[in-house]
């Protein structure tokens, strides 16, 4: 079921309150973070994530078309190395 | 014959399910469009008046995005999905199922035709 509009987007708290602090000072620096279940608002544009994948942290780049998604789909958790056997 | 939106409506249909044969119009929006117009859902498509025709052909390039419009503007919201490179995109270009269904067997909508593996043995007992 999709969330209520009345509470708006997702956005992990620590997150935002990062985000907010670096929009203030106008700095771009590089946000390392956990909550791949953050939704991408507006005010993320512009910024680089790096997310993390269960593994290591993937850098993204926040762009206008991302709005609305969220920074999970952008570090995606699984690595497919192709079947056993295409041995060059 | 009525030719609306580009595409032959079958002659021997009822007008709601005639109008379904159109891209982008379903059985609801059908009746709607019908309910509009002020014809009758169980009038065939050849028992149309020119006017009746007149009159659905004008509510459906008001009020709807059919046929060509619509098809585009599914495949731009695809290729948005393929160029922000999301979870979703991936699996757009991969051709595989997008929201989390199995794939170890059946996804053969998504997947195509099986394209069986030489020397793939069955799983030993």
């Amino acid at each position: 079921m999709a969330r209520s509009i009345k509470k708006g987007p997702y956005v992990a708290f620590k997150l935002l309150r990062k985000v907010d602090r670096l929009n203030d000072s106008g700095k771009k620096t590089v946000i390392k973070t956990w909550s791949r279940s953050s939704m991408i608002i507006p005010d993320f544009v512009g910024h680089t994530f790096a997310v993390h994948n269960g593994n290591k942290f993937i850098p993204v780049y926040i762009t206008e078309n991302m709005v609305g998604h969220k920074l999970g789909e952008f570090a995606p958790t699984r690595q497919f190395k192709g079947h056993g056997g295409n041995r060059k | 014959m009525a030719r609306i939106a580009g595409n032959d409506l079958p002659k021997y249909k009822r007008g709601c399910i005639g109008l379904t044969y159109i891209f982008g119009i379903g059985k609801s929006r059908a009746k709607e469009i019908l309910d509009k117009a002020g014809v009758d859902h169980d009038k065939k498509v050849q028992d149309w008046t020119d006017e009746d025709i007149t009159k659905i052909r004008q509510i459906i390039t008001d009020e709807y995005k059919v046929e060509g419009a619509l098809r585009s503007e599914v495949q731009l919201n695809i290729k948005r999905l393929m160029d922000i490179g999301c979870y979703r995109g991936v699996r757009h270009r991969k051709g595989l199922p997008l929201r989390g269904q199995r794939t170890q067997t059946n996804a053969r909508t998504r997947k195509g035709k099986k394209k069986t593996v030489a020397g793939k043995k069955k799983a030993p007992k």
